[in-house]
């Protein structure tokens, strides 16, 4: 079983590298380089702060779209040329072929994940990097997940990747949306506001909370902390863990 | 990936004449259009805190980052600079305490303020400005007290308003920190000199010598100087308004 997960990781990997999924990489490092530049230019003060902070940024949603585009298009070319069909056909189990292809999109993830990382030594230390690494990960494991779940779900890119999208602004800005929802001028005891505020409950529940994760804050004051990891590892894990379980319960379901 | 291709033949040359005259077209289409005009956008007041989170999607330091620069390149509107005296000093300075709430380590806002903000050819503006500074010191004197030691030089020799100059020193010297230097502390005292409050200028050297505060020998010999300096002055003074009175 481990050889044929390491096999189908191995397929994925090389299938990013033929797909030339590495060179959007490397062309979005060249492109964050030259705005880190030009930044470098305008800002007056705070330059280092401002270059590590809006690179940050740009890397972070720069790997979330590219990842999700990776593997929600990889996963729709499959079942358009019938290849999950040929493949789940030999003796393989259908967990065994998931778990095969979400190691892939991980070590595909992981690679990114260390580029991006690296390209920021060069304006913050190592140990808040690594932390900042680590949590990009991570962050980009739980997309990977939503992405596999959502193309299994939904079958085309179109509405898969529209709602890895909705998802991700969601989790990101939920801690905001709550803050404003419970805000002093929002006193409204109508039942529509009651609703609203039990659906942004509800979602804050449901949603990770990816706006502790990746912060540009550990880069420009260097606050990141080990405790910080801690909890981002042990929500990607539980998150992770949830989210293969439905693309799981998905696939089982499915009549291929 | 060219073996994979036809020859430029096989394509109907209907389709080629139809290429190049949309082509030409497009081009003649851009040259009647008129010439791009110059609309001056007015900087409006910022939305509410709650919702610049919100846009920041979780990271609010990034955020802050980009309506900081965003801001400091609004006078610079399609390549043409506008006039400080043009902007909307109160939107300004809305935005300026917005992103201050976002990211409250970041100095950015107080250097605009105090440094760009405060050249501005009117001295309600510039007051306007000092005052945001004046205001924000309060919020983090150990790490603000920079911009408000402008604000000072701003306010004592271009306003020429010597109360105002003297307002900021002695907030900075009533909000003193270990990290503030000696001189940022002692500003209040040659601005007292300046407005002749002379006895004043030698109460705050003595509270400051009698409070134990200043170990430097070197500021602790500088403030007996400046004390033996201010009493002599002081005599003269008096000597100078006795002999006019007896006149």
């Amino acid at each position: 079983m481990i050889r044929q997960i390491l096999t189908l990781a191995a397929y994925v990997a090389l299938e990013a590298l033929r797909t030339r999924f590495f060179a959007v990489i490397v062309i979005l490092l060249f492109i964050s380089f030259g705005l880190a530049a030009f930044l470098g230019q305008v800002a007056i003060i705070e330059t280092q702060a401002i270059q590590s902070s809006l690179l940050a940024a740009f890397l972070r949603l720069g790997a979330v779209y590219v990842i999700s585009l990776f593997v929600i298009t990889s996963m729709v070319h499959e079942f358009h040329d019938h290849s999950i069909y040929l493949l789940l056909s030999l003796p393989i189990q259908r967990s065994t072929y998931f778990v095969g292809k979400f190691s892939g999109f991980a070590l595909v993830a992981f690679i990114t994940a260390t580029l991006f990382g690296a390209a920021l030594l060069i304006y913050v230390p190592y140990q808040q990097v690594g932390l900042w690494t680590l949590s990009l990960l991570c962050e980009l494991l739980i997309v990977t997940a939503l992405s596999l779940w959502c193309v299994l779900t939904f079958h085309h890119a179109i509405q898969a990747s529209s709602v890895v999208l909705g998802f991700y602004i969601l989790a990101r800005s939920i801690d905001a949306i709550q803050l404003m929802a419970q805000g002093p001028l929002n006193n409204s005891q109508s039942s529509l506001d009651q609703f609203v505020n039990t659906l942004i409950k509800l979602l804050a529940m449901l949603l990770p909370n990816l706006e502790r994760f990746t912060q540009s804050e550990w880069l420009v004051y260097h606050t990141g902390n080990l405790s910080n990891l801690i909890e981002i590892v042990l929500q990607t894990v539980i998150y992770v863990i949830l989210l293969v379980t439905m693309s799981l319960f998905d696939l089982y379901r499915k009549n291929l | 990936m060219n073996e994979q291709q036809r020859s430029l033949h096989c394509i109907p040359k209907s389709l080629i004449v139809l290429l190049v005259t949309l082509l030409g077209l497009q081009i003649a289409l851009h040259y009647q259009l008129p010439p791009p005009r110059l609309q001056v956008q007015k900087l409006t007041p910022p939305p509410r805190i709650e919702l610049l989170r919100v846009f920041s999607l979780g990271d609010p330091i990034m955020g802050a980052k980009i309506l900081m620069l965003w801001l400091q390149a609004f006078d610079n509107q399609s390549g043409q600079f506008l006039s400080y005296k043009q902007l909307n000093y109160t939107a300004l300075q809305q935005w300026m305490e917005q992103i201050l709430l976002l990211d409250p380590q970041s100095q950015y806002p107080l250097l605009a303020a105090s440094h760009l903000y405060s050249t501005v050819k009117e001295p309600q503006k510039q007051k306007q400005m000092l005052e945001f500074v004046y205001n924000q010191f309060f919020v983090d004197p150990s790490h603000r007290w920079p911009w408000l030691a402008h604000a000072i030089i701003v306010a004592k020799h271009r306003l020429r308003d010597l109360p105002l100059a003297l307002k900021y020193a002695q907030a900075i010297a009533t909000h003193t920190t270990d990290d503030m230097p000696g001189w940022a502390q002692e500003m209040q005292i040659f601005i007292l000199e300046d407005m002749g409050e002379l006895e004043q200028a030698r109460l705050v050297i003595g509270g400051m010598l009698a409070s134990g505060k200043v170990t430097d020998l070197n500021e602790i010999r500088f403030l007996n100087d400046k004390l033996r300096h201010l009493e002599e002055k002081s005599k003269e003074y008096t000597n100078h308004s006795e002999l006019k009175q007896s006149q």
